[in-house]
Order: C-alpha cells, then structure tokens, then sequence
C-alpha cells in the first residue's frame, strides 16, 4: 500500500468509525456528506478528528468543494 | 442567586463553585432572549461574589460550546427596519451585550470556560472573558465575522489582543479559518486540552483547586493581571456600526440565512 492509499484508507476507517458506518460502506470516491449524512458542524467534527488524528493543521477553507474522501485524503496527504 | 432555570440557561451554586450551563439549541446562539438571561445572570452574580470563589461556564448541548451571534435574528431585524433604525438597534444590543461580557471579565471570581465543539465568533468571546478556558479535544476555535463584512462585536478583538499576540490575532480574523484545541494551547489560548466530554470535570477540578487560595488575594491577583480593554472595546462597537451600514453586510447575512451548503460557516 502506498503511503496515498495508506492515508485515504485511515480517513475511510476513521470517518467509519466516528459516525458509526460500517467501513465496508465507504468507497474513496464516495460523496462524505452524502455517505455519512452529515451537516457542517459533523464535518466540523470530522476535520478535528482528522487534524488530531495525523497531527496535522488542515485550514477549513482547503476544504472548501471537497466533498469525496479522496480528494480529502489527498489534502491531508499534502501536509504530512 | 443559588438557582436559575431560564429559557437559554440556567446556574445554580455549588458549594463554593457557580455553574453556569448554556441550553439553547441548536448551538446557544445569543440573540435577545440569551442576552435577557446573561442579563440576569450577571444581576445576580454580584450575590454570589461574596459566597463563591469561581464561575464555570459551559454549554450542555451537543454540537459545542456556542456558535455566536444569532445571525438568524439579527438578520430578521435589522431587514425590518430602516437602515438608521438598525444601526441603533445594533448599537443598543452591542452596549448590552458588553455590559455583559465586561461583567464577567472583571468578576472577582476566577472564571473558567469549560468548551467543546463549536466555539465561534460570539461563543469564542464569551470564552475569552473567562480567566481560564479548558477544552475538550474536539473543540475548534474561529472568528468567521469577516465573510458578513464585518469584525467580532462581542469585544473578541480587544480580549485577543489582551492575551495573545498580535500575529496570531491576524491569523485567526484575516483568514477566518478554525483552529482544534491543540492549536489553541499552542499558541496559549487555552490552558488544558482534555479528552472528549471530559472539560467540565476537568473545570470542576480546577475550582476546587482554586479553593485552595485566599479569595481575596485571588481577586487583587485578577485585577492587577487582567485589565478590561474599555476604550479598545467601546472602538469595536463604533467600528462595527459603522461597518454594519455597508450593502456587503446584508449581503453577507442573507447569504447565511439562505444557505443550503453544506459548509455555510465556511469564509
């Protein structure tokens, strides 16, 4: 596994684990607000999680229009 | 001043510790009626100065602390009126509102913010009144004021400036964007970072630590380190007045009001 797929893979098991998803439900190209069916203080959630789970600072307004898990993994992978 | 069950809030004292617990969904956003009760709330504080060694604040509701200004409300009246009305509505709701905060700024009571999740604009402010803010982990931190045209009205800038530098200041009104709890002990805003659910014990600890202390030393202590900024806070209300006559205003906040994105906070 490449450190990209590593990345998206603990983004998928996290955002599964966090809202209660099985993981198996969650694809990389899946829309996450859709998928998890969650409003923006959720995904407010899910970006704190993210920044203290891989140490990372991720500026909210990155996100902007990003709304699949890999393009989010890919953000995240930018500031490892 | 032992017990209050009011429609935003309520406080009750507990032995030598007043609590105070903010219940107004969907994120105690403070429009009139949360104002009424900080109202209140600080009308009664004076009695419990004298029994009480320190104050907690924290919200009871899930998704956070609070989420600020109800832009929702101010948007709804200040639409009804006359641009010069508005303005002096505005005027009038920012002089009570800091009556408010500056109360809980100079209370000789050692305050504490116990926050989690969403701690914005107004809710940041009302945080940063308190002596001491204990964050649960999943906390965030922002200033968004910038995208409806105009700068915090609580005395956000002035409390900031007070306690932190002013390149971090900078970082957090320019950009608009949120900082997690790490960040915020980092750059020394916030005092502990404890697990999730976890800042109100932790609060509750650290009054009892506070205890300890002769209250009256305590007191002279907090004054002597933690002047209020009055003139920098009475600037902030004429500088948002005057900001609030501009069209990018309402703009702004009907922008807010109306949107269905999923990211809305978001500058």
């Amino acid at each position: 596994m490449t450190t990209t797929d590593k990345t998206l893979d603990e983004v998928l098991t996290l955002a599964a684990t966090h809202f209660k998803v099985p993981r198996q439900k969650l694809t990389p190209d899946d829309d996450f607000f859709k998928t998890l069916s969650i409003d923006s203080l959720q995904a407010l959630d899910l970006l704190t999680k993210l920044e203290n789970h891989f140490r990372i600072e991720l500026p909210d307004y990155e996100l902007q229009g990003v709304s699949d898990f890999r393009t989010l993994a890919s953000r995240i992978q930018a500031r490892l | 001043m032992n017990q209050f069950n009011g429609q935003t809030l309520s406080w009750e004292v507990k032995g030598f510790v007043v609590e105070l617990a903010l219940h107004h969904a969907p994120c105690n956003e403070i429009g009139s009626a949360t104002l009424e009760d900080l109202e209140r709330f600080v009308a009664a504080m004076g009695a419990a100065e004298s029994e009480a060694h320190a104050l907690i604040i924290y919200s009871q509701l899930k998704p956070g602390f609070c989420a600020g200004a109800d832009l929702r409300e101010l948007y709804r009246r200040s639409s009804e009126m006359a641009p010069p009305e508005a303005v002096k509505g505005v005027r009038n709701y920012l002089e009570r509102i800091h009556r408010v905060m500056n109360a809980i700024d100079a209370s000789p009571l050692t305050t504490i913010a116990a926050v989690h999740g969403v701690t914005f604009g107004g809710g940041f402010e009302l945080a940063l009144t308190c002596d001491l803010i204990i964050a649960d982990k999943m906390a965030r931190f922002c200033f968004p004021e910038l995208r409806l045209g105009l700068i915090p009205g609580f005395g956000g800038i002035p409390r900031l400036k007070r306690d932190l530098g002013n390149a971090v200041v900078r970082d957090l009104l320019l950009t608009g964007r949120s900082f997690n709890a790490t960040k915020a002990q980092q750059i020394g805003l916030v005092s502990q970072v404890v697990g999730e659910g976890e800042a109100l014990k932790a609060a509750r600890a650290t009054a009892a630590q506070l205890a300890k202390f002769d209250r009256r030393t305590a007191a002279a202590a907090k004054k002597f380190i933690k002047p209020v900024p009055d003139e920098e806070l009475k600037r902030e209300i004429d500088l948002f007045c005057e900001l609030f006559t501009r069209p990018a205003v309402e703009a702004g906040l009907r922008k807010f009001v109306e949107s269905t994105e999923a990211l809305s906070y978001l500058p």
